[in-house]
């Protein structure tokens, strides 16, 4: 009895503080940087689009909600012809931004895709990419990876040594 | 008055009939905000907002739920005993509103003045039980069925006390009238005399409204919803209307039993009684908002070994010192 009226009184107390509630339209509440929210694909510093379509965030992806196809551009560099993420399936898990080798599919801290026709969270890529580097500003695969475009050969990348010429072993 | 009288009704009649329509409709408005009232309650006991959107502060919230609920289903399970579940919660409903007709709201103020008012209260929340069992029985789903059983056992045991913890009240006023009771505390209300008749009269009104924490027929987290779970829109939202007017009525009864009525200093009889009602309202909340639900057994430990024993002695006690004082 005792014990019962202790707390009601404590619960009454409860009165006098403060508000656990975020209201939210109002409200916004504060999300870290690393939420798994709408995904977007990242271009590179020169302003290129950082995917190359190698298919690993459609492999990762368990719900398989992404689709996309591979094509080259006249350099040789390899770029999505369409690239196609249906949010209406998408789970948010971020394995593809785990799996992506080139930075270029994120997950952002914008959640707010509310939609009244479900065809609308069929994203396209004109819909995905973004004009900026999203969360790693200085990556540039192309830069870095020994891969041949038009305009850089082996051993023009950064940090990477000249190919060895097998001919200059010759005797 | 011409028309009234050229349609056979004489002017009481019709004065009995506003006053009728008047209280009805005060009545169900006062019920409906009271589901607002008691999420905007229970939120600020545990450090939310509860329902500020529609309306200012939320206010019409209750409108937005009567939209939904109308608007739903009316959907009668094909292995239901479809007379009974029907009839089922329409008796709740009635039953708890006859009994609002003997309350004493203030002078003057009020349906029926029965000189057995207190009786024919005591009548009407034993009638609500059959709501409950025929609602769980016809249900046919076992949830039901076990909500409804818990609701006949529940009901049963605490009503023998609810009967015998008014018995001192009676005593000391000497009638079963309610206005004259409410006149009999006119130099000392009887929640002080009648401390224990009062402690065991709110825990069984709460029984009785079967609220948190007595709300086993009910109980979510073991039978679903208990006796309504089969139930959707307005067969559904009678039985919501049912509990809230139960509670309003609890209430009042208790304002009317223990803490004078419509009797206060200053202010007008009327807003002394809806006062004092919104703050027994206010308390009942509160409990719900702080205490958990018993074990079944644990209930009926309580009701028959505890409380059953306390109103005895109340009563005992009452007797002497009324044998005594004359």
């Amino acid at each position: 009895m005792w014990n019962s009226l202790k707390t009601m009184w404590i619960v009454f107390l409860h009165m006098f503080h403060r508000r656990a509630t975020i209201q939210y339209p109002d409200e916004k509440p504060n999300i870290p940087p690393r939420w798994r929210g709408r995904i977007i694909l990242s271009r590179d510093p020169d302003g290129e689009e950082r995917c190359v379509a190698c298919y690993l965030c459609a492999a990762a992806c368990p719900v398989d909600c992404i689709a996309l196809q591979a094509t080259e551009d006249e350099h040789e560099r390899r770029y999505p012809e369409f690239f196609r993420i249906n949010f209406s399936r998408c789970i948010f898990c971020g394995y593809c931004e785990e799996a992506c080798p080139t930075d270029a599919i994120q997950l952002t801290p914008d959640f707010e895709m509310g939609e009244y026709n479900r065809k609308n969270l069929v994203y396209e890529k004109e819909d995905l990419l973004i004009d900026g580097t999203g969360k790693y500003p200085g990556y540039n695969f192309y830069r870095v990876a020994g891969v041949t475009i038009g305009g850089k050969n082996k051993g023009e990348a950064e940090n990477e040594a000249s190919p060895v010429d097998p001919h200059s072993l010759l005797p | 008055m011409d028309l009234a009288m050229n349609s056979g009704f004489s002017h009481e009649w019709a004065a009995i009939w506003v006053n009728l329509i008047l209280i009805l409709a005060v009545l169900f408005a006062f019920s409906a905000m009271l589901s607002w009232i008691e999420r905007r309650l229970l939120g600020l006991w545990q450090d939310r907002c509860g329902p500020n959107r529609v309306g200012p502060f939320g206010v019409l919230q209750i409108v937005a739920d009567s939209i939904k609920l109308l608007t739903k289903e009316d959907w009668i399970p094909p292995f239901a005993d479809r007379a009974v579940f029907v009839l089922a919660p329409a008796i709740v409903a009635v039953t708890t509103l006859l009994a609002f007709a003997v309350v004493p709201i203030a002078p003057g103020l009020g349906v029926v003045d029965l000189n057995i008012g207190l009786l024919f209260f005591l009548a009407m929340s034993s009638l609500g039980v059959y709501s409950i069992v025929l609602g769980g029985w016809a249900s046919n789903n076992k949830y039901s069925l076990l909500g409804g059983f818990r609701a006949a056992a529940q009901m049963l045991s605490y009503e023998v006390f609810m009967g015998l913890a008014l018995m001192g009240v009676v005593m000391l006023a000497g009638s079963f009238n309610l206005r004259d009771i409410v006149a009999a505390q006119e130099n000392l209300w009887f929640c002080i005399p009648q401390i224990l008749g009062l402690a065991t009269f709110a825990v069984a009104g709460i029984a009785e409204a079967r609220r948190l924490p007595f709300d086993l027929p009910e109980s979510e987290n073991e039978l679903v919803a208990g006796f309504h779970t089969e139930y959707s829109s307005m067969k559904f939202g009678l039985f919501f209307i049912g509990e809230y007017v139960g509670i309003t009525l609890i209430s009042a009864m208790i304002v009317t039993l223990f803490f004078g009525g419509w009797l206060g200093p200053l202010l007008p009889p009327l807003v002394w009684f809806l006062l004092k009602t919104l703050i027994v309202i206010v308390c009942f909340v509160l409990l719900r908002a702080a205490l958990p639900r018993p074990r079944y057994d644990q209930l009926m430990t309580y009701g028959w070994k505890v409380m059953l024993p306390v109103t005895l002695v109340n009563l005992l006690i009452t007797g002497a010192v009324v044998l005594s004082a004359a």
